[in-house]
């Protein structure tokens, strides 16, 4: 076994390289430029394009392009630059563009501290496109799901076809850890599913049991077409209200109700009544101040979520059958939880957040469980 | 090869709209190359020229105002072969300002044609980046107010390598659009044209004052000599293919037993330029010798060359989960700025801690043990103090032995430089 020493954001970039991804384009923002500067080494000797955009809306507007010719995209900023990020993330969302977006979460609101960690942008991930319809978002623990959970990122966005952030924070991005990268967990690469008949391409079409469309890259034998506009199976705009309002359910049901498939998290602790929800850096404590409390007699059980949008409502509810208490921990005044009290009423739903750039300490987390 | 026109598509411009006729030239233009649908992306954005995709039976990418260069370069740079043609108006070239400087300079193999018909056709006639300060426009007075922008001479200025200023009405525009899309290199072309539906209804502008107007003009004649440079693509892929294959992270296996059991944390304050981060790394990768897991978290400044440096590193016997530090059990104090960033901490250490020190350097009292530092008067520079540190406490055998600090150097460095930190090394721990 032989251990190196990475910080989160090179793992983001060693994880998208496995994926198979060769385009990225950024602007180099604190703390995600790291991810800019690995790829920058990682993609052009692998025959791949690393682009130093003149801002964030290039930066995502040249993936956009890319992934549109069949390539694997990436993009990373943090809070500022996913506010810039906004049009470009309706685009791949209407648009069905794979895209894998990672966010290094600083503290806000806007240029905040570009050197202190929060997870403030979990709802605005989520919402800021000018949709509402759903996105994916992933969020890792530490340097280890950096890697596998980019590589997620990319198969759903693949097979999806749509963004898929991953929620980092500059206390996981630029926090090296001694990993074993060789025993990190390796998901198999999906790529998006291509049409075969293309002579008769429509780049919308949905034939039965589809929920998503099959791709051919612009630059095909057959001219293909994209568009930001609201648009029919054939790629031009439409006004027709039926079909309008279909592709709008296709696009909220491909990913409201396939998220089962990729639910991803961790369980842990001792069957009790009282349960902790967390996801992200804070899960790193609230690991350790589980383990300290099971061991001095206070039963707890953690459940780490690693997929927070779409909301794994039923993996939440499964695992809260028991509880007679919920505690959310989260890096920032409030947000998840209110998925937590939707999900789960009835409950005793406590939250315990922390937003001045310090990370929630295990010992505050016992405090939490023991004050219950 | 026959016309790329969409037979099923055709053109839904407002009579006498020039866009009419860029859209006839531009189909003549691709006859003129022989070019085939397959081999051509037209990118456009928001707008009446957004609506040129839909006319042409080609690849065709629809985006965002003002965005359409950016998406394009994506395409070059992935399909080097595909000939790509962005359609954007003056209100696009407004607001994509950033992204027409960064092509210019950039230099894709690409053509930019700029359907400039001065105002916001779509949304009412409101002013645009060229709009004439005297013309009457959707904006009220505030044209008046501001100066209009010349497209060619941003685009000289800015780098681009085929600059030419044309009209929708010239009998060889499709001829025009033909060279700049047969040039290699990034090509604009600023076409001025009659916007019917708005800007003509109250000012007069007529295809011969528009061909009058360009006559006063300094002439665009298309390549531009002093901007003559290797198109971007491929100077990319050349530069590329030179470049050496990153090496996968390095690894270290165990090798040593570690002199202490259990989790250790280690504070390390500094200033920048004392190698701080460096021996933070060090430090863990000293740890990872004897099987340790090891996690580093660094604070400095912004003004990288000034300020304090801070390093904190935790090694554990067991997987570390939580990666903030606590109390450390040693804090290795060399500036007083660093220590300033953690006075309130410092006033808690307990008798535990073990505090290597600095001269010159002042922590807040408290029950720690303390050990002082005189590098100086052995000669050691600044930037060498953190690693000098570290040495002492490899010599104590504290935390890491001087085997695991040896394994740590040499995975780290090379050459001179490991000559060099290994000499350190033996200085301090012969002593």
């Amino acid at each position: 076994m032989g251990m190196s020493l990475i910080e989160g954001n090179e793992a983001v970039a060693y994880g998208a390289l496995a994926a198979g991804c060769r385009f990225f384009a950024g602007y180099p923002i604190t703390p995600a430029t790291t991810i800019l500067n690995t790829m920058l080494s990682l993609l052009p000797p692998a025959g791949g394009i690393c682009l130093q955009g003149e801002d964030e809306i290039a930066s995502i507007g040249y993936c956009l392009g890319a992934s549109m010719t069949g390539m694997k995209a990436m993009t990373a900023t943090s809070g500022p630059g996913i506010s810039l990020y906004s049009e470009h993330i309706s685009f791949a969302i209407g648009s069905e563009i794979p895209i894998v977006i990672v966010n290094v979460q600083r503290l806000g609101p806007s240029t905040g501290s570009a050197t202190r960690g929060a997870d403030g942008d979990i709802n605005f991930m989520r919402w800021g496109s000018s949709s509402g319809l759903p996105v994916i978002v992933l969020a890792p623990v530490d340097v280890g799901d950096c890697y596998s959970l980019t590589m997620q990122a990319f198969n759903l966005a693949e097979t999806y076809r749509c963004p898929v952030f991953l929620a980092s924070n500059k206390e996981i991005g630029m926090t090296r850890e001694s990993i074993d990268l060789a025993a990190v967990e390796q998901p198999p690469v999906f790529n998006r599913t291509m049409a075969t008949d293309s002579e008769h391409f429509l780049p919308f079409q949905i034939k039965n049991g589809q929920s998503v469309p099959y791709f051919l890259p612009i630059g095909d034998n057959v001219p293909v077409r994209q568009t930001s506009s609201t648009h029919g199976i054939d790629g031009y705009i439409t006004t027709n209200t039926d079909e309008i309002a279909s592709f709008q359910q296709r696009l909220y049901d491909k990913l409201q109700t396939t998220v089962d498939r990729y639910s991803y998290h961790e369980i842990g602790g001792q069957d009790a009544s009282t349960l902790l929800i967390t996801y992200g850096v804070t899960a790193q404590a609230a690991k350790t101040a589980v383990r300290v409390c099971n061991r001095l007699g206070a039963p707890v059980s953690l459940l780490v979520l690693k997929t927070l949008w779409p909301v794994p409502e039923s993996l939440i509810r499964r695992t809260a059958r028991e509880a007679k208490r919920v505690v959310v921990l989260e890096m920032n005044l409030g947000q998840y939880v209110n998925e937590i009290r939707r999900i789960l009423p009835g409950k005793t739903i406590d939250f315990y957040g922390q937003m001045d750039g310090r990370l929630i300490t295990p010992g505050q987390i016992e405090e939490v469980i023991t004050r219950g | 090869m026959d016309s790329l026109l969409n037979k099923n598509r055709p053109p839904v411009f407002c009579p006498g709209c020039a866009h009419d006729r860029v859209t006839q030239a531009l189909d003549k233009g691709f006859h003129l190359l022989d070019m085939a649908g397959n081999q051509i992306a037209i990118v456009s954005d928001i707008g009446c020229s957004g609506l040129f995709d839909t006319f042409f039976n080609t690849h065709a990418l629809h985006g965002l105002h003002g965005r359409a260069l950016t998406y394009a370069a994506g395409i070059k740079l992935a399909k080097p072969e595909l000939n790509v043609v962005v359609t954007m108006g003056d209100g696009g070239q407004g607001i994509g300002g950033a992204h027409l400087l960064a092509a210019c300079r950039r230099n894709l193999n690409m053509t930019l044609l700029v359907l400039n018909n001065f105002n916001f056709g779509m949304t009412g006639g409101q002013f645009s980046a060229t709009t004439p300060a005297d013309a009457q426009v959707g904006s009220g007075f505030l044209n008046r107010l501001e100066r209009p922008l010349d497209i060619c001479g941003v685009a000289r200025s800015a780098g681009a390598v085929y600059v030419r200023r044309c009209s929708s009405y010239q009998k060889d525009l499709a001829e025009e659009i033909a060279k700049a899309v047969a040039f290699e290199g990034f090509a604009v072309l600023d076409i001025w044209g009659i916007c019917p539906g708005r800007y003509t209804r109250a000012n007069k502008l007529s295809p011969k004052d528009i061909a009058a107007a360009l006559k006063q003009l300094p002439p665009e004649t298309g390549e531009v000599p002093e901007n003559r440079r290797q198109e971007y693509g491929v100077h990319y892929r050349k530069t590329a293919k030179n470049l050496k294959p990153v090496a996968p992270p390095a690894t270290i296996e165990k090798q040593f037993e570690p002199p202490q059991p259990g989790r250790h944390e280690v504070l390390l304050l500094g200033n920048a330029g004392q190698r701080i981060i460096t021996a933070g790394e060090i430090l863990c990768l000293a740890g990872m010798t004897a099987g340790l897991y090891a996690t580093q978290k660094n604070e400095y400044n912004i003004t990288v060359l000034r300020g304090p440096s801070i390093s904190e590193m935790l090694l554990s016997e067991e997987r570390i989960d939580y990666t903030g530090i606590g109390i450390p059990d040693v804090v290795i104090a060399l500036s007083q700025e660093g220590v300033e960033r953690r006075t309130s901490l410092l006033a808690r250490l307990d008798k535990k801690t073990l505090v290597l020190k600095a001269p010159g350097v002042n922590l807040p009292p408290s029950a720690a043990e303390e050990f002082y530092l005189d590098f100086k008067s052995r000669g050691i520079k600044p930037q060498d103090w953190a690693l000098s540190a570290l040495a002492t406490l490899a010599k104590q055998n504290r935390i890491i032995s001087n085997g695991m600090l040896r394994g740590a150097l040499t995975t780290r460095f090379r050459g001179d430089i490991l000559t060099a930190v290994l000499r350190l090394l033996n200085q301090i721990t012969a002593q």
